[in-house]
């Protein structure tokens, strides 16, 4: 606190001598943008009690979701039941809440509607903002972000921020939220006669009798299409790739169902379309009657550009067929958005990321500017980490990552290690069924964030880290704080290898695994627990495949896909995972009753860890005289005081011989155990 | 007149007898020496014998001599008698008068001359026997060196006999005189063949032959019925000696199947005679055709390794599970017939050739009776752990929890607030031992039940993680006793019902008990508490300060936070606490604890002040001298880390062993050992620890010096000697001295992986390589790999298609008769290898 606002004071005067024309606001952490990644990072520094501040352009917060979606309807589901109690787990089919602790701010409070109105998200940030009393700063548009070189700095430079109203503001770790939100446009021939998403009208009527082109092909396309297919000659629907289904390829970002109704109409033949083409190749002619042909930029290039309309060569004057040779009415550019460049100063180094993850910035798994150290993305302009895999471009996925990003900061500026507790090994298989059954994180940031186990003590404690940027694993002693010189697991959600796609079929017969032998075939969303006895390298991390979210391990351990998601079944979940941890940690990690543990005291040197952290620490396990009797059944328990006296059924006299002097082996059957029918 | 007895009437323990000392007599021997007369008057009809004519004892012949003197008994043994004819000097008669006679020996039968060797070809005992016999035996080994020879003999006796085909290096060796030994026996039997031409033996045996080596083959001639095929060949693996080849002609001649309709127990064959399993093929009227197929192509496969046999289970009455088809039976006495579920034939050839191999699959199979009988994942599937076990089989009973309050996120504030004493247990319902303490709770709760003033309660942190991670519960099972407006108390004993009864009631009382007369504290040191209490409480404790000992008391009552539930601790602090002091002969601050049913009150002066140290002091002074140790209370002696005299007594000890053992213990320093006695009847499970340590359970009492933490040695007190103080004292003497042996020692092992895990990463390399995890350093492996990969997944895409041969190789596995035991009853047919899959329901 003291350091902090002497800081503060210092940096105040220092800007009074060099600028007097504008004093600095400082804060240690500023972040852009009040939209949800923006206020779920101001919780987080606000819980922490960090010094910081939200810009927010507009005067109420997640003013995207004021304009967008224009039909309205939010196609992330509001789950408002599933049977279960668990909060946590619950947010696995929360996609709209934002992380808090406050109970009133579940979405389902919002929206009895699965899928909501975009309204209803707005009102929700609203209250966000104002229940947790986040400090966001209205009506403040940040123009220009600039660096200030400085030694003493927290990163070696402060970010200077400036508003339209030409104050400045003085940051030493900037966080971006401000989304995606600058239209993507195509600029052809006879571009100027396409309306933009952004304003094209919204009310039906107004397409009455109309036939319709619509440029592009991700839900806002389908969205526009579906608001209007009632009422149209035709809808004809163009861009350059295939329709990616989401339950096909299991991206949130793909064609979701809701908006699929095109794809009927289309398939079947009811004079809706879709066709592919590139939209750089394509030109747009109006004719005398205002209709719109579409032709091909080639040939334009070939006329005067003062050349009449109708001496514009069509494809269908050439080739008869030519799909799209009816004339439309309106053409609509739905394309999506992109990233707002155009703030920050070169110095900043904010570059585009490659390909088709052009419209975020190129940051990285740390979520840190590739350019500028102590610049965070978050939020939707985070997507490019895990862009057409997981959920980090989306609320319910960058809810996660920024709590992961916020927990990154703590550990570099404020000496806070990233939360974990240090716990007995025979809680292992414990800690990781429970995650892997409620973890939302995990379950929805699939592939990226992951919960890592740290062995500690000989392994016989361990730390847990809850959802950590997978990314960095490498890198994970630095960023958190905490060593791992003894291996460690790496709990992690994936989807079979081969199974989602945009061309697979996700429904064939036999999609699903149903035994735990075969688990490492599942298909669905399942756990894949890895195992490493030293913390992989960045070279080995780099040099992974592609779709390969961590390096080859030591072992690897899959839980069997299921249909439920409930990962708690004795035989089929938890004892191959139980196996797994034990030949990983050459351990036994049984449990045993009080009794046995008696026995193993008293007849052997050492105890196995169930014992020896309960049992020896005069916390035994007693249990009932009904349960013991079922383990007696099992042949897992001998039961001593039914045996007969004559003692033949044990060792033989042989078997004495044999071990003398050697070392006394009780219960057999419980090494090798055995179950009777 | 006895060497002239044992001439005629051999017999063997002389012959021994002989052998033995003919080195050291030198000059008698066996060998007869004859005058060329006598030996020729001699001969009698059919009977053959080998004749040496010396007309003088050379100085050449020597080693010879020895060498057809030593082979006299083996001759013997075919009544071919050895002869040494003396020729006196002027004989010049047929042999006698030859030059080279004495290079020579002769083989006659009666009076007819078969054959003469030259003394180079009779170079030690074998040859000797290996030749005469291959000369006697002219029909019935026939040496051939061509393979049209042998094909020739082959087809002429196709359908008639079996054919014994021998290779031998060379002629003369222990092997072929092996050869000829079991010719001589089976010679009318079967036709022997014998050969020195290595590649005869590459013709008539599959794999590779080892010239340098004798072979054998057994030629199922008799049965070949194609006259183009040639006889199916069995090996023998075994090396060439009489014993051997004896045995493996006996195996051919044996039935290929036996049927059998008796208990397998029972049943004898010439396999188990000869040290070989039997193979049962269980077998039932309705599929006995093929079966028999099955039985007939198995035993094809093991012949000369082990016996087949047919058993019929609609003829006898068989006790094992119906899936099994297949029974071993070992040779070994007393070793019961394993029954198996097999799935094919090679399994049961695996099972057979592989000894070791035996065991394991018979385990499994034993263990594996509830589980799908993939024989690749072991027991990995079958729950090893008792707890979870327990839990799992008594899943479908609904447990009573009327008693207990069920708190949720939005309840358990209120909760813990309402009642003077909340307990509030964590856990979750899906974790085994959580619900064991479930149980045990209910039980709990059902012992307060009508106690005012305590709320039993419950947490399911599998509803509620958000109540549990508030507060700070990281491990199920977890109890905690909330008390208004103190810090909760988390449970740490045993998750027992009278051990977490007891903490309930006892955590009551503030701990300490600000005591504030001195007859109040008199009456605490004689155990007056509430009442409801005495039935938990066993010592009480008592903090005697002065007003300047302010440190210790501070240390006290926070050891009293710590100990809070196990034991009931007061404190007196008022001025007149030097009177208790006094009385006690304690000087402040001091510690007097009172046992209950102990009318003596113990004084301790506290000499360290932390409150960790008096947290120490007593738990060790609530230990007992000569403890009965139960499962419950041994931890507690463990932690004093040193060895245990126990003292295993079925029901109580006397009270002369007692009372000597009471003295012994009050008699040792410091606890060097932990001196204390077992109840078998309270302590059944004490009954194993005397089996790990005596195999059985010895008789009864005995005391047991162990070695816990050091060595892990145990010493049994010699049981004629009677159990009193002087003798244990001298006894642990001599144990310290290492004058005694232990009786066992304990294993040091470590407690590793009952059972392996599923490699997964492993079934990812072999069954799909395009999963294979790349390992990160192929960039180094150069391009090679890299241009080799089309070329793999190429194979990969045409391997869908079967090749002609692939496809020749298939057909004749669906050819073979009885290749699969799916088709053998019980049926196995369903059983599909395929996993199943929850999609399909």
């Amino acid at each position: 606190m003291a350091p902090g606002a002497l800081l503060r004071l210092v940096l105040a005067a220092g800007a009074l001598c060099a600028a007097p024309a504008a004093a600095f606001i400082y804060h240690d952490y500023c972040v852009l943008g009040a939209g949800p990644s923006g206020l779920q990072a101001a919780y987080f520094l606000q819980r922490a009690g960090r010094d910081y501040l939200v810009f927010e352009r507009s005067h109420a917060p997640g003013s995207f979701f004021a304009i967008y979606p224009r039909h309205r309807k939010l196609i992330s589901i509001n789950k408002r039941y599933t049977g279960k109690a668990n909060g946590e787990f619950n947010l696995r089919h929360d996609w709209n809440s934002l992380l808090s602790h406050d109970p009133r701010l579940l979405f389902r409070r919002y929206s009895r509607q699965f899928f909501p109105h975009a309204d209803a998200m707005v009102r929700y940030l609203e209250d966000f903002a104002a229940l947790l009393e986040l400090r966001v700063q209205y009506d403040t548009a940040v123009v220009h972000v600039t660096l200030d070189k400085d030694p003493q700095a927290w990163n070696g430079h402060y970010f200077v921020l400036t508003d339209q109203n030409r104050q400045h503001y003085k940051c030493s770790v900037l966080l971006v939220a401000t989304g995606t939100w600058v239209p993507n446009v195509v600029n052809f021939p006879g571009s100027e006669y396409v309306e933009g998403y952004e304003t094209v009208s919204i009310n039906p009527e107004d397409f009455a009798g109309q036939t319709v082109l619509i440029l592009g092909r991700g839900n806002s396309a389908f969205e526009t299409a579906e608001n209007i297919l009632g009422v149209t000659n035709f809808i004809h629907m163009v861009s350059r790739s295939r329709v990616r289904l989401s339950w096909a390829t299991h991206y949130v970002g793909d064609l979701r169902a809701i908006n699929n109704g095109l794809l009927d109409t289309y398939q079947l033949k009811s004079l809706d379309g879709l066709l592919e083409g590139d939209l750089e190749d394509l030109a747009i002619v109006k004719d005398k009657k205002g209709k719109l042909h579409i032709t091909l930029r080639f040939y334009l290039e070939n006329r005067n550009a003062s050349a009449g309309v109708d001496s514009v060569t069509l494809p269908q004057d050439e080739l008869d067929n030519f799909a799209t040779r009816a004339p439309y009415d309106r053409v609509i550019r739905c394309l999506g958005w992109k990233f707002d460049f155009s703030i920050y100063n070169r110095s900043l180094r904010m570059m585009p990321g490659r390909g088709n993850k052009n419209k975020y910035p190129q940051i990285k798994p740390s979520y840190e500017s590739r350019g500028t150290r102590g610049l965070f993305v978050l939020g939707t302009a985070s997507h490019s980490i895990d862009f057409r895999k997981s959920a980090g471009g989306f609320i319910h996925g960058f809810r996660y990552t920024t709590r992961a990003v916020h927990r990154l900061l703590e550990n570099r500026h404020h000496g806070v290690p990233w939360p974990s507790a240090l716990r007995p090994v025979t809680q292992l298989t414990a800690a990781i069924i429970k995650r892997v059954n409620e973890a939302s994180g995990l379950y929805q940031m699939f592939g990226v964030l992951a919960d890592v186990v740290l062995l500690r003590e000989n392994a016989t404690a361990f730390e847990y880290l809850e959802e950590y940027p997978v990314g960095i694993l490498a890198e994970l002693e630095t960023q958190t704080g905490r060593s791992a010189p003894e291996g460690l697991f790496v709990v992690l959600m994936e989807y079979g290898r081969n199974f989602s796609g945009a061309d697979k079929d996700v429904f064939y017969y036999n999609r699903a695994v149903g035994e735990a032998q075969h688990a490492w075939q599942s298909n669905f969303l399942h756990p894949v627990i890895y195992y490493y006895r030293r913390l992989p390298t960045e070279r080995e991390m780099k040099l992974r495949p592609p779709d390969w979210p961590l390096p080859r391990p030591a072992a690897v351990h899959h839980i069997v896909e299921d249909f439920l998601t409930d990962w708690t079944a004795p035989n089929a979940h938890i004892l191959p995972l139980r196996r797994f941890l034990e030949n990983c940690l050459g351990t036994d990690l049984r449990s045993f009753f009080a009794e046995s543990c008696f026995l193993f005291a008293l007849t052997r040197q050492k105890l196995p860890p169930f014992c020896q952290q309960g049992y020896a620490r005069t916390q035994g396990l007693a249990g009932s005289e009904r349960l013991r009797r079922h383990a007696v059944t099992a042949g897992l328990l001998e039961d001593f005081s039914a045996v007969d006296f004559s003692g033949d059924e044990f060792p033989s006299r042989d078997q004495l011989l044999k071990d003398h002097g050697g070392p006394v082996r009780p219960l057999q059957h419980l090494l090798n155990a055995k179950d009777e029918l | 007149m006895p060497a002239q007895k044992d001439r005629w009437f051999p017999s063997f323990s002389f012959l021994l007898f002989c052998a033995y000392f003919i080195p050291m007599l030198g000059s008698t021997s066996l060998l007869q020496e004859l005058s060329p007369q006598e030996y020729f008057s001699g001969l009698q009809a059919g009977r053959a014998s080998l004749a040496y004519f010396s007309p003088n004892v050379s100085p050449g012949a020597q080693p010879f001599l020895e060498q057809i003197e030593n082979s006299v008994e083996a001759l013997q043994d075919y009544g071919i008698s050895v002869v040494k004819v003396n020729c006196p000097k002027e004989d010049v008669s047929r042999y006698c008068g030859k030059e080279n006679a004495v290079r020579k020996a002769y083989l006659f039968r009666g009076n007819m001359l078969i054959r003469e060797f030259p003394t180079d070809a009779l170079f030690d005992v074998n040859s000797i026997v290996a030749n005469v016999l291959f000369a006697l035996l002219f029909n019935e080994v026939k040496y051939v060196e061509t393979l049209t020879d042998l094909q020739n003999i082959e087809n002429a006796l196709k359908g008639k006999s079996n054919m014994v085909f021998a290779y031998v290096p060379a002629t003369g060796t222990a092997e072929h005189r092996a050869v000829m030994e079991v010719a001589f026996v089976y010679g009318t039997v079967h036709q022997f063949v014998l050969t020195t031409e290595a590649t005869l033996l590459k013709d008539a045996s599959s794999d590779e032959p080892d010239a340098s080596s004798a072979r054998l083959l057994f030629c199922h001639c008799q049965q070949a019925t194609d006259v183009a095929q040639p006889c199916r060949k069995t090996p023998m693996e075994q090396d060439l000696t009489v014993l051997n080849i004896h045995r493996h002609l006996k195996l051919m001649g044996a039935p290929l199947v036996t049927e059998v309709a008796e208990d397998p127990e029972k049943v004898s064959t010439v396999h188990l005679q000869l040290g070989l399993p039997l193979v049962f093929i269980l077998s039932q009227k309705e599929t006995y055709e093929a079966d028999r197929r099955t039985a007939e192509f198995l035993a094809w496969q093991l012949l000369g390794k082990a016996g087949v046999a047919l058993l019929s289970r609609d003829l006898v009455d068989l006790n094992v599970l119906l899936r099994s088809n297949v029974a071993l039976k070992t040779p070994d006495e007393g070793v019961p017939i394993k029954y198996l579920v097999l799935e094919d034939t090679d399994e049961v050839i695996t099972l057979v050739e592989d000894k070791s191999k035996v065991e394991q699959i018979q385990e499994e199979e034993n263990e594996d009776e509830e589980d799908d009988d993939e024989k690749e994942n072991d027991n990995q599937d079958v729950q090893d752990d008792q707890v979870v076990e327990a839990v799992s089989r008594d899943k479908k009973r609904e447990l009573p929890l009327e008693q207990i309050l069920t708190l949720t996120e939005e309840t358990f504030h209120s909760a813990v607030l309402k009642a003077a004493q909340t307990v509030v247990l964590f856990y979750a319902s899906w974790e085994a031992v959580s619900l064991v303490v479930l149980q045990t709770y209910v039980e709990v709760a059902n012992h307060l039940k009508g106690v005012q003033g305590v709320l039993l309660s419950r947490v399911n942190c599998w509803d509620w993680p958000g109540v549990c991670t508030a507060e700070n519960v990281t491990q199920f099972p977890t109890i905690k006793i909330y008390k208004k407006g103190e810090q909760p108390l988390t449970y740490n004993g045993m998750w027992g019902t009278e051990e977490l009864t007891s903490f309930i009631m006892l955590s009551r009382v503030s701990c300490p008990l600000k005591l504030m007369t001195i007859d109040e504290a008199e009456g605490y040191l004689r155990g007056e508490l509430p009442s409801e209490l005495s039935s938990y409480h066993h010592t009480s404790v008592l903090g005697v300060f002065s007003t300047a000992t302010s440190k210790a008391k501070e240390a006290f009552v926070e050891a009293g936070s710590i100990l809070s539930g196990h034991v009931t601790m007061g404190m007196y602090f008022e001025d007149d606490a030097l009177a208790l002091s006094r009385k006690y002969a304690v000087s402040p601050p001091a510690l007097l604890l009172a046992r209950s049913g102990d009318r003596s009150v113990e004084g301790i002066t506290l000499s360290k002040h932390s409150a960790q140290d008096i947290v120490q002091t007593i738990r060790y002074r609530l230990l007992d001298t000569f403890p009965e140790i139960t499962v419950q209370n041994l931890p507690r002696y463990l932690q004093l880390r040193k060895p245990f005299l126990i003292l295993f007594s079925d029901g109580d000890i006397g009270q002369l062993e007692s009372k000597e053992m009471l003295k012994l213990a009050k008699g040792t320093p410091q606890r060097a050992f932990v001196p204390c006695w077992l109840n078998l009847k309270n302590t059944p499970v004490g009954r194993g620890v005397l089996k790990a340590y005596f195999a059985s359970v010895p008789s009864l009492p005995v005391l047991v010096w162990v070695n816990l933490h050091a060595g892990g040695q145990v010493f049994k007190f010699p049981s004629e000697q009677s159990i009193t103080q002087t003798n244990v004292l001298s006894w642990l003497e001599k144990l310290r001295a290492g004058l005694e042996i232990p009786s066992s020692t304990l294993s040091e092992e470590d407690w590793k992986p009952p059972l392996p895990a599923y490699d997964f990463l492993q079934m990812m390399d072999t069954t799909a390589p395009e999963f294979t995890l790349p390992t990160p350093y192929r960039h180094g492996d150069g391009d090679g790999q890299e241009q080799q990969q089309p070329e793999g997944s190429e194979e990969k895409a045409t391997g869908r298609e079967e090749t002609p041969e692939e496809a020749g190789l298939k057909a004749e596995k669906v050819q073979s008769p009885g290749r699969d035991l799916r088709g053998t009853a019980p049926r196995l047919a369903g059983r599909e290898k395929q996993a199943k899959r929850h999609s399909e329901l």
